[in-house]
């Protein structure tokens, strides 16, 4: 793996990777890459209905809540702190990662842990935000909230609200158990024996996609 | 990072310059969102129009999906046949995104303009020619 990389060089000429990566590494990106359309397919869907509906509720009436405050609107406060906690593992990850190229064993150890902190504690405000809307009457089926010009809405909306929020967030959920197995394996010391942390990398990988998926999700949901 | 040794010298400099990318990375992360955040509060309060904030919405959630995949997937730095056996594939969604809302518009013309007791457009030139009758 550690070839050189020289302008001239003939990648297709056989006796080694074309794209300079791993085979684990490459169907890595290559499940990544039909994820991303099952991913797409979902939000596409949900686009297409929302340009077939003459009106939709206002995302900003609907996620106003936030733990502990009541009946305070707080638009887009929860959403935020969602966001910028899957934002702050992606970096702790990235950091293990980096940390696993340096073979600082330690240091891999005690990002990884940040990263599934940061793993669960999005999923616990998940879990708060999908029981308080359950709370307010609004499931799979059933939709509590009028469109933003006051007529009665359909379920379009929560339907795909749960379905790809619930899709992202089993996403995450496998990305931390991924995490946990990785980072049993870290403290082990079956990466240090095998000599790199490329194992690390490609979790790594999967969890950056979760964090991409997340930006869509939330501009799709909660900006547009 | 003081007490390690001088032959791993290199080492700890290439690593403060990448630790400085990612946590340059995580703070254009940030500043967009917080931006993005600040706008829909502000569009809350004023009602701009819709079509230029949802389009600097897109824009900008593009800019994020960038840095991810070229920083922290640290596609950026691999070889460009990796980067384009990525990238090639996603052009499909070019189509698919404008297909199907085009199809999701049109649904919402027809439902609005099909539906049972609305006025039919055949009528509007039927007021053009009362029109001309009366001259």
């Amino acid at each position: 793996m550690d070839t050189a990389v020289t302008a001239k060089k003939k990648w297709w000429s056989g006796g080694h990777s074309p794209f300079n990566v791993s085979y684990g590494k490459l169907m890595m990106w290559y499940f990544l890459l039909s994820d991303a359309f099952t991913f797409g397919a979902l939000l596409i869907s949900y686009g297409t209905i929302r340009f077939m509906s003459t009106s939709w509720p206002d995302p900003n009436e609907v996620f106003r809540s936030f733990p502990g405050m009541g009946e305070r609107h707080i638009p887009m406060g929860f959403v935020s702190l969602m966001t910028f906690i899957l934002i702050m593992s992606s970096v702790t990850m990235v950091l293990a990662v980096h940390a696993g190229h340096q073979r600082r064993q330690k240091d891999v150890v005690k990002w990884l842990i940040w990263t599934i902190i940061g793993g669960i504690a999005f999923l616990s405000c998940q879990a708060w935000e999908w029981t308080h809307l359950w709370h307010e009457g609004a499931w799979w089926g059933q939709n509590p909230f009028l469109n933003a010009d006051g007529t009665a809405a359909s379920s379009n909306f929560t339907n795909f609200f749960f379905t790809i929020t619930g899709f992202h967030g089993l996403h995450v959920t496998s990305g931390v158990v991924l995490n946990i197995v990785i980072l049993s394996n870290v403290l082990k010391g079956t990466y240090e024996n095998r000599g790199h942390y490329e194992m690390v990398e490609k979790v790594g990988l999967y969890w950056h996609f979760v964090d991409l998926v997340w930006v869509f999700v939330f501009t799709c949901f909660y900006l547009l | 990072m003081s007490n390690t040794h001088t032959d791993a010298g290199q080492d700890v400099h290439v690593a403060d310059s990448s630790t400085k990318t990612i946590w340059r990375t995580f703070w254009i992360l940030l500043g967009i969102t917080v931006f993005e955040i600040c706008i829909a509060l502000a569009h809350m309060q004023f009602h701009w129009p819709k079509l230029p904030v949802n389009s600097l919405f897109i824009i900008l959630t593009i800019v994020k999906a960038f840095f991810i995949v070229a920083e922290f997937m640290h596609l950026g730095h691999e070889i460009k046949n990796l980067i384009m056996t990525v990238l090639m594939p996603l052009l499909l969604f070019v189509w698919f995104i404008i297909a199907f809302l085009a199809d999701g518009d049109s649904w919402k013309n027809m439902r609005k303009d099909l539906a049972p007791g609305t006025p039919k457009p055949v009528e509007k030139v039927q007021v053009i020619e009362h029109e001309g009758h009366h001259e």
